[in-house]
């Protein structure tokens, strides 16, 4: 354990600062979720040039070609984030489709893709989830039927975020029906504009469409852009949710969402008394502030062992789970303390936090059960990390 | 930046871990709950051999001068294999009083005996906590008087006992006073809790007052939190251990998910919780403005987690875990005992929020 940084790390922390001090102007600027707009595409290309996104992708893509170093990344993360001036971008392409690529993808698609998805010319959305198979995904039934030089794509993606205005997707279709489930997938890239394409919003919980549904009907794609090998998709794609894993339940969101909740105990009063003051609501305030504590340890810990190129096995199979549980509850002590005020949601003379901690505890309820559901995240952790059986399959009907 | 364990830390755990895995089985557990002393003092000689009495004695004093982070370690093991050793008042918060301050002569005179194991010192410090019934001490020209109850390490009648009056330390030499010790029939037959009777004993003040006795009871805080994590990551160990060969329905039970996912809950619950009682330790001597704070979050975050682990894992052996035959129970009720003392999690987590001003005292 040493915690104090090394001085190649205080002299890299003061280069981030001074960078950040010559943008100061950047200060508060948000992204825009959607397409950058020019001048967010000149922030990206500058932040790019300067090492502080794209960092670790080749020069020959694009990237700015730096050796992995997680510390350093975490340094950059870190003072953007106090500075409030905006990190690199990050979309779905950027944090799942550009590492599967730079791992499987062929010298073509490196070129064709990468450079423009990491400075947002291109972007990109998943299809994986299906109507029949959530957490079942191998299961899928999106078919590609081979025709000629291309495939002719017939079926329905769910949960696709960012399809609406999403140029491109990297999505798994059966290509091989006949093959065992595992081994019929192949991880394929599709252009949203190829005819036959319907993106349909999906209204949640929240009242906002966050997802899409995305309907194939006939849709023709060049077998080219198949990512690995055709009928090896399943092995393609668990290179990047395990990215996506990584992404959800991060730590830092947990310590921000706390900062905000003592704010709000120290500005909110119910019957003239600060909600700060009220011990009964400090108890658990301590009690959550420890979870986020540990959690953020657990990440300092993940943080060493990928430094040193280990693997943290169970600090890590514990993040998604963990961390999105803690958000989740923060977000529900939040609206308790709002009292009857943390249910309003909409235009009122009496909205304290624009709605903020209703949509995150109902959206967030959507993040337990996205991207491999708690109940998967158990199986995971007791298979992977506990070395515990999977359940028998159950005998098929007929049988006895 | 390195958050791991290094190489001696390593060699360290393992070596204690392997001395209690040959001498600390449940048998001499059972031993032990039945009253016969003979065992912890065969598990005391063996920590005495091992130099491990003094790890926190500064090396100049005879000791090893390693960390609440060592500590820690060691304390895990303990709590692993919930050995009934003389350990967090002897070895871990009298070096952290007598080796903190301005208390040269005691330290010089009493903490190479510790380090050799030839002297043994108790903590009397509850009511600076947790003041209850009409126990307490005063003290009267230098001299105290008084009951002290849930007193550590003192049932083998300490050389020296380290208490706390009104924001005051006071070491006491036991050898010509008049003191009566008799232990507290707790749940936890694993280790002694005593209550201490002063007749008039003659004080020696330690400098340092009530910022020093919040040291001493952070490193003890730590210290324990690290044995609730060893204990529970044992109940866990057992719970799956036993999923994997208990068989119903022609299965082994660790086959269903309702099993599954009660130990997927715990070692999700339970693995952050060792970063934090690393962090936690190594702050105690690293980052003094975060140790207070840690410690309280260490000792109350890993004794609500350590609860839900006793029940969960316990439920997980069915009516095994309920019977004394596999002897689960004694890491349930250690778990229990730990849980409430150097202040329960309430009391902690308001210590929390007074240390950020969040609180008035």
């Amino acid at each position: 354990m040493d915690l104090k940084p090394s001085p190649e790390y205080i002299e890299f922390r003061k280069e981030v600062k001074s960078f950040l001090k010559d943008n100061i102007d950047m200060t508060g600027k948000a992204r825009n979720p959607a397409r950058p707009s020019k001048k967010e595409s000149e922030w990206q290309d500058k932040l790019i040039k300067n090492g502080y996104a794209a960092r670790t992708i080749p020069k020959d893509y694009g990237g700015y070609g730096a050796e992995p170093d997680v510390l350093k990344s975490r340094i950059i993360a870190e003072e953007f984030t106090n500075a409030q001036i905006p990190l690199g971008m990050a979309n779905q392409g950027i944090s799942m489709f550009v590492p599967t690529l730079l791992e499987l993808g062929t010298e073509d698609q490196k070129k064709s893709w990468i450079e423009k998805t990491i400075k947002g010319e291109v972007i990109w959305c998943q299809g994986y989830s299906e109507p029949g198979s959530g957490s079942d995904l191998a299961s899928l039934q999106t078919k590609a039927v081979d025709d000629g030089d291309d495939f002719i794509i017939n079926g329905q993606k769910i949960w696709t975020s960012s399809a609406q205005f999403s140029d491109m997707m990297f999505c798994l279709v059966r290509t091989e029906p006949d093959a065992p489930k595992h081994k019929g997938i192949s991880y394929i890239l599709i252009d949203m504009k190829t005819p036959g394409i319907d993106v349909r919003p999906l209204m949640t919980m929240t009242g906002h469409a966050e997802f899409n549904e995305v309907f194939f009907t006939d849709v023709r794609v060049p077998k080219s852009n198949i990512v690995g090998k055709r009928g090896e998709g399943w092995f393609v794609a668990n290179a990047t949710l395990t990215h996506e894993r990584g992404m959800l339940g991060d730590p830092n969101q947990a310590s921000t969402r706390l900062k905000e909740i003592i704010d709000l105990m120290q500005s909110e009063t119910i019957n003239g008394d600060k909600l700060i003051d009220n011990p009964v609501h400090l108890d658990r305030l301590m009690r959550l502030q420890a979870r986020v504590m540990s959690m953020s340890f657990n990440s300092l810990r993940s943080l060493t062992a990928s430094h040193k190129g280990l693997d943290a096995k169970m600090a890590k199979l514990i993040v998604k789970l963990n961390g999105c549980q803690l958000n989740h509850d923060l977000a529900g002590f939040a609206i308790d303390l709002l009292g009857e005020l943390g249910t309003i949601y909409g235009k009122s003379n009496h909205d304290h936090d624009s709605g903020r901690w209703q949509w995150r505890y109902m959206f967030d309820l959507g993040l337990i059960i996205g991207g491999g559901t708690a109940q998967i995240q158990k199986n995971i952790i007791s298979e992977i990390g506990l070395g515990m059986p999977r359940e028998p399959k159950p005998m098929q009907e007929g049988k006895k | 930046m390195e958050f791991a364990l290094s190489e001696e830390q390593e060699l360290l755990v393992d070596s204690v871990s392997k001395m209690l895995a040959s001498s600390c089985s449940i048998d001499e557990l059972r031993s032990q709950a039945s009253g016969e002393k003979t065992f912890s003092d065969k598990i005391n000689n063996e920590f005495i051999e091992m130099g491990l009495n003094g790890l926190l004695v500064p090396e100049d004093l005879g000791g090893s001068g390693l960390g609440i982070l060592e500590a820690s370690l060691i304390s895990e093991q303990i709590g692993k294999f919930a050995a009934p050793a003389i350990w967090i008042g002897n070895s871990v918060m009298t070096p952290v009083c007598l080796s903190n301050g301005d208390n040269k002569e005691l330290a010089e005179k009493w903490l190479p005996k510790i380090a050799e194991g030839s002297s043994t010192s108790g903590i009397a410090i509850n009511e600076f906590i947790s003041k209850r019934e009409d126990n307490g001490l005063s003290v009267n020209d230098g001299k105290i008087s008084g009951i002290s109850i849930f007193a550590i390490d003192a049932e083998k009648s300490p050389d020296i006992i380290i208490t706390a009056v009104e924001d005051e330390l006071y070491l006491i030499e036991t050898a010509n006073e008049k003191i009566e010790i008799s232990n507290l029939p707790t749940i936890d037959t694993t280790r002694v809790m005593s209550e201490i009777t002063f007749h008039s004993c003659t004080a020696h003040k330690i400098n340092g007052g009530k910022e020093l006795i919040k040291k001493i009871i952070d490193s003890g805080r730590v210290v324990l939190s690290a044995d609730l994590l060893g204990a529970s990551q044992n109940m866990l160990d057992k719970a799956i251990e036993y999923s994997l060969e208990r068989k119903q329905f022609n299965r082994i039970i660790g086959s269903f998910q309702a099993v599954k996912h009660m130990c997927a809950e715990m070692a999700s619950d339970l693995e952050p919780c060792r970063s934090l009682v690393w962090y936690a330790s190594y702050a105690q001597n690293d980052i003094p403005e975060e140790a207070h704070l840690t410690a309280c979050h260490a000792k109350a975050h890993l004794s609500e987690v350590a609860h839900d682990i006793a029940r969960t894992a316990t439920q997980v052996h069915g009516g095994m875990g309920f019977t004394d035959l596999l002897g689960l129970h004694y890491w349930f009720k250690r778990i229990g005992l730990t849980r409430q003392i150097l202040g329960g999690p309430e009391i902690v987590r308001k210590e929390a929020a007074i240390s950020q001003g969040f609180l008035n005292n």
